[in-house]
């Protein structure tokens, strides 16, 4: 009943679905990763209860995060092989030691770590586990890393040469792992995971503080997560005008996708703030228009002449109206966290940050605001890099697995259900955790699992005790 | 130069496989032999024994696939696509079982069905890796730079074999784990499994190594031609020889030696596969030299490999060293 679909669209849509579904872990568990570190430290430092108990209560969440990171990431993986098979054979030689090192440096780090940072604290005291949760914490950004060099490479690709049978291999590898774009997304994702945990931290603060202003643990983190945005948010916006100034450079196609240039303006080219691209007309329906404003940002002149889509090949056009919506969104969103900063930073002015309401529903309500603003960011990226996987050198549909349309068809319904199933639950766990205000003697997740492996080391108990 | 790169790469990838098998069998074999152990507590004890180290585990796996994309991007391209539906079916069976360990824990209700997802994961995912591995095995058909077979090319009688093989060697292996992990009635429990499950495992490895040499006349001559009969002949022998340890150990009640002992059938058997594999990266459609990275790729990645994998077994190590000793199922209890 399959035969009739499209094989390479069937691919494209499991890969999109699977790594936008992967990435929502990773946008949270950097960022957590960190804020655990944070936490710990301020914890041996000051020896505050409070700090502890908060460590707790979100390293039960992050487990429950990292799991689910950690399955959808090994399905990516072979995601590589399994759809795009092509693309495999000829970019292998440069993505594929990337990728090993990620795992030598990264998987490996937090993995191999991650069971004493869950489980260990009463085994080998405070001190030792601290180190751990650097690693973790460490082993993310390493991981952050990589991925961001393979995918920078795949927009654009630097420091390479083409063999005799076609493959990309590596002609200079400091140049193609620090390529071009590599240094804008690198910095521009590492901040939006941060923005994202900070998100999510302020509103479970806010949820508490709606219900009692008074509760300590409430206070600190959602104090936390307003510093975090207030400074942060900023910076994301500058990161994110520099990413796109890189990328009008490097790949003017996609930066004309996401403003709806379909025409040159030889003379100022006008800011579309809404409308409805039509991929086939070629124009913007209904577009509402700031003039001039386009070239002001990308060009910094008022009357700076800017290309258009008309100036490239039909066949090499990015679909514009995906690229264009889904750029609006993640600007719209970054707009509105940096709105919240401020507001945040004015209650703290006025001393009523653990008290006013405003504040709190509207923090409440961002909550989410990170993750759609991080897949928005990636579909902007991604479906403005094509036709292409590699930037100008590869096409989607030369890279393709000779694969059936049915199998493809079946797994991508496999995929779908099965993720829906399980990250539901998940997700319906973790939002249970966080409904319960953190708490005086707050467990981690080995606190409230019976029957760890049992302790030896009588010592580090005592520690625990000591700094709590 | 390249010769020799491509050599070491396939030890290091074979190395990096090895070293998952051993890992994640064991905790692959726990969530086999699950329903067998339909106590609450039990459950709990099988489960907090691997909770800590699974994820590094499963780590080799992403290390293993990885190092192939990277150092034999060919193979990696042609053998994705030829083993499509076992690879997909093993990847859903590692969400249920991975997800599992965390879930399990935070509701009473829907406890009984995280753990029948851990059972089906695990169930799944070693049946998945146990056929595709026949698939391997009995070669797959590649033109030019591609595999051209249909996308059913992988089921075969041979391959079930093979899965069914490796269901009852990962649970030999979860068993023994028992064995050395816990203490009382599931430890009893755990010794009387480790007997059936070693014969099981036996007829498998009996019944493998018997149709292997039918699969091509390939294999036949490496196995069976003179001299090489000499060296080959070795590998039932030592089989033998461990099987007779491992009985024994099981009569006396060993805590560790069960599990080693079954490590080292494993070894053998993976020693036996190397024989008929090399120097095959497709066995019999594409070598090693073939399938190879470009030699610079290959060196670059060496250089990581020889300074963090030692790194990596060191830190590794320390965690398991962590959570050294017996379960014990009284502590912890609220
Ligand atoms: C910017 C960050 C980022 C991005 C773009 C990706 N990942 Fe990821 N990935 C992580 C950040 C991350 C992480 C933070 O390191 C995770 C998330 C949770 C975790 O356990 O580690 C992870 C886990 C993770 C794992 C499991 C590691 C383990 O066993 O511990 C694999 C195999 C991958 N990823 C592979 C991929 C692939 C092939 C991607 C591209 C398509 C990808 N990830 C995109
Ligand atoms: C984790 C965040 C990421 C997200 C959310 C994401 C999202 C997407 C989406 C939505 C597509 C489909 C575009 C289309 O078909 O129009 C796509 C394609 C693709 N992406 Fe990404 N991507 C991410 C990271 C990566 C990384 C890190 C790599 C490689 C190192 C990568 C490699 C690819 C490839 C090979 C395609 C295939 C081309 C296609 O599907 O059309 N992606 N991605
Ligand atoms: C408000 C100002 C922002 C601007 C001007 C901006 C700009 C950009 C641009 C131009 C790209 C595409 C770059 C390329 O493909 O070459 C991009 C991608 C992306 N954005 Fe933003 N962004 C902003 C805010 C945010 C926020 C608030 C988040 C998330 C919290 C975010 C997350 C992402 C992600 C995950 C990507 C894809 C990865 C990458 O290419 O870096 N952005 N952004």
């Amino acid at each position: 009943m399959f035969e009739t679909l499209d094989p390479v669209v069937l691919a494209r849509a499991q890969f999109a679905f699977t790594v936008s579904f992967h990435i929502i872990f990773p946008a949270f568990s950097i960022g957590l990763a960190s804020y655990l570190a944070v936490l710990e430290a301020l914890w041996l430092w000051t020896g505050r209860e409070v700090f502890i108990n908060l460590f707790n209560y979100w390293l039960k969440i992050f487990a429950i995060a990292f799991g689910m990171g950690v399955v959808s990431g090994i399905v990516m993986s072979y995601q590589f092989g399994t759809n795009w098979a092509v693309f495999s054979d000829k970019t292998g030689p440069v993505l594929g030691p990337l990728m090993a090192y990620e795992v030598l440096t990264a998987f490996f780090l937090e993995a191999g770590f991650l069971g004493v940072m869950l489980f260990g604290l009463k085994r080998v005291g405070p001190k030792l586990h601290f180190v751990a949760t650097l690693m973790v914490a460490i082993g993310t950004l390493f991981s952050a890393f990589w991925i961001l060099s393979a995918n920078s490479w795949m927009q654009t690709p630097a420091g390479y040469a083409i063999n005799a049978e076609g493959q990309f291999i590596a002609a200079d590898w400091f140049e193609l792992i620090f390529n071009p774009s590599f240094p804008y997304r690198l910095v521009h994702m590492v901040l939006a995971a941060y923005l994202t945990t900070s998100l999510v931290v302020g509103a479970v603060g806010a949820f508490h503080l709606l219900r009692n202003p008074r509760q300590p643990g409430a206070r600190m983190m959602f104090s936390m997560a307003m510093w975090m945005l207030t400074i942060v948010a900023p910076i994301q916006i500058f990161a994110g005008d520099a990413h796109g100034l890189n990328t009008l450079e490097h790949q003017p196609a996609k930066v004309m996708a996401m403003e709806g240039h379909y025409q040159s303006h030889p003379n100022g080219a006008p800011f579309i703030l809404f409308g409805l691209p039509d991929q086939d007309a070629a124009v913007v329906r209904y577009a509402i228009e700031i003039p001039k404003l386009s070239s002001l940002i990308l060009k910094h002149s008022l009357d700076a002449p800017l290309a258009g889509l008309d100036t490239v090949p039909r066949e090499n056009w990015p679909p514009v109206p995906i690229t264009f919506w889904s750029f609006r969104i993640m600007v719209g969103l970054g707009v509105l966290m940096a709105a919240l900063g401020l507001f945040g930073l004015a209650m703290r002015w006025r001393r009523q940050l653990y008290d006013s309401r405003p504040l709190h529903l509207f923090a409440l309500a961002m909550g989410p605001a990170g993750f759609v603003a991080v897949l928005a960011g990636w579909v902007t990226t991604e479906t403005g890099r094509q036709p292409f996987t590699v930037f100008g050198l590869l096409r989607t549909t030369e890279s393709v697995s000779p694969l059936a349309a049915p199998a493809v068809a079946s797994s991508l319904i496999a995929f779908v259900v099965v993720y829906f199933a399980v990250f539901i639950a998940g997700v319906v766990y973790i939002l249970r955790l966080m409904a319960h205000p953190p708490h005086h003697g707050e467990e981690g997740p080995a606190g409230d699992t019976p029957a760890r492996a049992a302790g030896i080391t009588p010592a580090p108990a005592i520690a625990t005790r000591r700094f709590s | 130069m390249a010769y020799d790169l491509a050599t070491i790469w396939a030890f290091i990838i074979a190395f990096a496989v090895f070293v998952y098998v051993v890992m994640d069998g064991f905790d692959l074999g726990l969530g086999i032999l699950f329903p067998l152990f339909p106590e609450k507590r039990d459950r709990d004890v099988i489960m907090n024994s691997v909770a800590p180290v699974w994820d590094g585990n499963e780590t080799w796996l992403v290390l293993g696939g990885g190092g192939l994309f990277a150092a034999f991007p060919l193979a990696y391209a042609v053998l994705m696509p030829a083993l499509y539906t076992p690879i997909i079916a093993m990847l859903l069976g590692l969400v249920f079982r991975g997800v599992a360990f965390e879930f399990r824990w935070r509701t009473l209700r829907e406890r009984n069905r995280w753990d029948v997802a851990f059972f089906l994961g695990s169930l799944i995912a070693t049946l998945a890796q146990g056929v595709a591995l026949g698939a391997l095995l009995q070669g797959v058909h590649v033109e030019g730079r591609a595999y051209a077979g249909g996308w059913w090319d992988w089921l075969t009688p041979f391959s079930v074999l093979t899965g069914l093989a490796l269901v009852t060697g990962y649970a030999l292996l979860g068993a023994t784990w028992l064995v050395m992990k816990t203490s009382g009635e599931l430890r009893e429990a755990a010794y009387r499994l480790s007997r059936w499950l070693l014969l099981a495992m036996l007829i498998a490895i009996v019944a493998v190594s018997a149709a292997t040499p039918f699969l091509s006349y390939d294999y036949s001559q490496r196995w069976f031609a003179w001299p090489n009969v000499l060296a080959t002949a070795q590998v039932p022998l030592a089989v033998a020889i461990v099987t007779a340890l491992l009985l024994r150990a099981l009569a006396q009640k060993r805590d560790y030696q069960p599990f080693l002992l079954t490590l080292c059938l494993f070894a053998l058997s993976y020693a036996g596969l190397g024989i008929s594999i090399w120097p095959y990266a497709v066995p019999r459609s594409i070598t090693i030299w073939q399938a190879a990275a470009p030699e610079n790729s290959q060196l670059f990645m060496l250089v990581g490999v020889s300074v963090l994998v030692p790194i990596i077994l060191a830190y590794t190590a320390w965690a398991y060293w962590v959570f050294r000793g017996k379960v014990d199922p009284e502590s912890g209890y609220h």
